[in-house]
C-alpha cells in the first residue's frame, strides 16, 4: 500500500560557514508527516547548527530549507509560531517556577489565558512535574528542567518539534523516562519530530528513520535496515546501529 | 506587538521583584532624605526672621546642605543607576541559554531590546517621581513650604530631564551588554565611560581650552572668555554636564549655570553673573530645549546602535 506522505520539511544543500569553518555541508533531506527523525552525530557535527538554520534562528551560507511550507529566512516568525525547540542548554529563567515559566512562553506565542491555563496543567501533568510545579526552576534537576522543556512543547502544541540532545547529562532512569515522554509527544500528541543526538540507544528506540552526520557531512540517512543493506549489504539484525555509526564515524575521521 | 508587551511586563516585574532595585532604591531614598532634612533644617534656621525668599520649595533640590545637592547627586550618581539597571540585561539572558529560547518564539528580536529599555525607562520614572515625592513631602512638614505652580512646573521639567539622562545610561549599559558576552566585562566596560565622562572631559576640556589659548592674567578679559567658550563647548560633549547644565538652568533660577560638584571651575562664576534677575520658566526652557533634545539624541543614538548590533548577532548560547 502506497501512502501519499507530505514532506514537512524540506532542504537542498544546506550550508552553513562560520568564518572559513564548515559547520553544515550542503545537507539535503526530507522529514514526512508524524516522523520521529533522527539526526545522529559526534560533538560538533553540525546538528545544533542545522536546527538553528531551520528555526530561522542562524542565516544559512547557501541553500535553502522550508519548513511546513514556509522559508525560515524570510519568514521566521511565521515559522517560530509554528514549530516547537527545545534548545540543549535548557536555559530557563531560575527565578520563576515552572507555571509562571510557561505562562511567560505561551504569552509569547499569543495563546489566551485560558487556554494556556488549561494546557498547563495538563503538561505539567504528563511530564510528572504536577507537584513541583510551584518550586522555583533554579532548585530543579537536570531531568527536571528537560522535562520541563517538553511541558513547553505540549502547551505551544506545535506541528513539529526540535530537540536538541534532549537526553544529554540524564541518569539511565530519567534517559527512560524522557524516551517514553517523546514517544508520547509523537503518538498522542501527533507531533512530527526531529531529534539530534549523539546518544545511539535513544536514536535507535524512537526514530524511525535517522540520518548520520559527521563533520557537517550527511553521511547516511533511511531506516537501519537501508542503512546496513546499503552500506554492508547485511541485515540489521546482525549489526548494531552503535557497530554501524562506529564503522561511520571511523571511516569520516 | 504582543511580543514587546509580554517581555516588557515581565521585565517590570523583574525589576521590582529584584534585590538590586530594592538595594538601590534604599540607597537613593536615604542620601535623598538626609539632603533633605539638612537642606529643611538650614533653611528653617535662617529663615526664622526674615521674609520668605523666592523659590524656597526649589531650594530643597538646589541646596547643599551638608555636601551636595539632591541635583548634584542625581547628576553624579544617576548614571550608575541606569548601568546598575541594565549591565547584564541581555548577556546573562544569553549566556543561561533564555535568548535563544525566547528568540525561539514567534517574537520580533526587537521586541526584546525594546522591551527591556521601556521597562527600565518606567522603572527610572517611577523610583524618580516617589524620590520628588518623598522630599516634597519631607519639605511640607519640616518647613511647611507649599510649591507654587512655578514650582511644581519646574521641578516636572526637571523630572523629565532626569528620567531621560538615566535611560540614556540604561542604553549604555544594555548596548554593553550586547556587545560583551562577559557579564563583568559589561559592567566595567559601563563604569570606564561614567568616570571617563565624569572626570576626564572636564579636565581635558581645561587643558585644551588653555593650550588653545594660553592663559594671559586676570586683566585680559577676551582671552579669558575665549577659554570659557572653548571649555563649554568640549565639555558639553560629555552627557553628565549636559544634564548638570540644563537642569540648573531648571531648578534653579537665580543662578543659571551651575555646575556639579565635581565640576565647577572659577570661571563659572563669570557667567553665572550674566543675568541679575531669576529667569522665567518659559526663559528657562527655551535655554534648557536645546540640551532636552541633545540628550534624547544621543540616547537614541545609543539605542539605534544597540539595535543595529543585535539583529546581526548569531544568536546561540554555547
Ligand atoms: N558562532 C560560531 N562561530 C564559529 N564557529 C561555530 C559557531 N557555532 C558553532 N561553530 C562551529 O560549528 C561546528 C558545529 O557546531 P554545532 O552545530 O554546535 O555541533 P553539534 O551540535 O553537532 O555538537 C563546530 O565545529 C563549532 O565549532
Ligand atoms: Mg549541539
Amino acid at each position: 500500500m502506497v501512502v501519499e506522505e507530505k514532506a514537512i520539511i524540506e532542504t537542498e544543500n544546506l550550508t552553513k560557514v562560520y568564518k572559513g569553518q564548515v559547520a553544515v555541508d550542503h545537507v539535503t533531506f526530507k522529514v514526512f508527516e508524524g516522523e520521529v527523525f533522527g539526526f545522529l552525530g559526534p560533538n560538533g557535527a553540525g546538528k545544533t547548527t542545522l536546527i538553528l538554520m531551520l528555526l530561522g534562528l542562524t542565516e544559512p551560507t547557501e541553500g535553502m530549507a522550508r519548513v511546513l511550507g514556509v522559508d525560515p529566512v524570510r519568514e521566521a516568525i511565521k515559522v517560530k509560531g509554528l514549530i516547537g525547540y527545545m534548545p540543549e542548554n535548557m536555559g530557563f529563567y531560575n527565578d520563576l517556577d515552572a507555571i509562571q515559566m510557561l505562562k511567560f512562553m505561551a504569552d509569547l506565542n499569543g495563546l489566551p489565558r485560558h487556554i494556556a491555563d488549561e494546557r498547563i496543567e495538563k503538561a505539567l501533568y504528563t511530564v510528572g512535574l504536577e507537584n513541583e510545579a510551584k518550586k522555583k526552576i533554579g532548585a530543579y534537576s537536570r531531568g527536571m528542567r528537560q522535562r520541563l522543556g517538553l511541558a513547553e512543547l505540549i502547551v505551544k502544541e506545535p506541528k513539529v518539534a526540535f530537540l536538541d540532545e534532549p537526553t544529554l547529562g540524564l541518569d539511565p532512569d530519567a534517559t527512560n523516562k524522557m524516551i517514553e515522554l517523546i514517544e508520547n509527544l509523537s503518538k498522542e500528541q501527533r507531533m512530527t519530530i526531529i531529534l539530534c543526538s549523539h546518544f545511539l540507544e535513544m536514536v535507535q528506540k524512537l526514530c524511525s528513520r535517522m540520518r548520520i552526520i559527521i563533520k557537517g557531512k550527511m553521511v547516511a540517512q533511511g531506516t537501519m535496515e537501508t542503512l546496513a543493506k546499503e552500506k554492508f549489504g547485511v541485515d540489521s539484525e546482525e549489526y548494531t546501529l552503535e557497530e554501524i555509526y562506529m564503522k561511520y564515524f571511523q571511516e569520516e575521521a | 506587538m504582543h511580543g514587546l508587551k509580554v517581555i516588557f511586563k515581565k521585565e517590570l516585574a523583574d525589576h521590582f521583584s529584584s534585590y538590586r532595585f530594592l538595594i538601590l532604591f534604599s540607597l537613593i531614598c536615604m542620601v535623598s532624605l538626609i539632603i533633605a532634612y539638612m537642606v529643611s533644617m538650614t533653611i528653617k534656621n535662617e529663615m526664622k526672621d526674615i521674609a520668605k525668599p523666592q523659590f524656597v520649595f526649589l531650594m530643597l533640590f538646589i541646596s547643599q546642605g551638608g555636601l551636595f545637592s539632591f541635583v548634584q547627586f542625581v547628576a553624579f550618581f544617576g548614571p550608575l543607576i541606569g548601568l546598575i539597571m541594565g549591565f547584564d540585561l541581555i548577556n546573562r539572558e544569553r549566556n543561561e541559554g533564555t535568548l535563544s529560547r525566547i528568540l525561539a518564539q514567534p517574537i520580533y528580536r526587537d521586541a526584546v531590546i525594546n522591551g527591556k529599555f521601556l521597562a527600565g525607562v518606567v522603572t527610572i520614572s517611577i523610583m524618580i517621581a516617589s524620590i520628588v515625592l518623598v522630599i516634597t513631602g519631607l519639605g511640607l512638614i519640616l518647613m511647611g513650604v507649599v510649591p507654587g505652580i512655578d514650582e511644581i512646573l519646574r521641578i516636572l521639567v526637571y523630572m523629565i530631564i532626569s528620567i531621560v539622562y538615566i535611560s540614556f545610561w540604561l542604553g549604555v549599559a544594555i548596548l554593553f551588554s550586547i556587545i560583551f558576552r562577559s557579564v563583568t566585562t559589561s559592567a566595567l566596560a559601563g563604569l570606564a565611560v561614567w568616570i571617563f565622562f565624569s572626570f576626564f572631559v572636564s579636565l581635558g576640556a581645561n587643558i585644551v581650552a588653555k593650550a588653545f589659548v594660553p592663559d594671559a592674567g586676570p586683566d585680559n578679559l577676551e582671552a579669558l572668555l575665549k577659554q570659557i567658550t572653548i571649555q563649554r563647548a568640549i565639555s558639553l560633549s560629555s552627557p553628565i554636564i549636559l544634564y548638570s547644565d540644563a537642569t540648573a538652568t531648571i531648578v534653579d533660577p537665580t543662578k543659571k549655570t551651575t555646575r556639579s560638584f565635581v565640576f565647577v571651575g572659577p570661571f563659572e562664576k563669570l557667567s553665572s553673573e550674566r543675568f541679575s534677575g531669576p529667569l522665567s520658566l518659559h526663559q528657562s526652557l527655551l535655554i534648557v530645549l536645546p540640551y532636552i533634545i541633545t540628550l534624547i539624541a544621543i540616547t537614541a543614538i545609543c539605542f539605534a546602535i544597540s539595535y543595529i548590533v543585535f539583529m546581526r548577532q548569531e544568536i546561540r548560547s554555547a
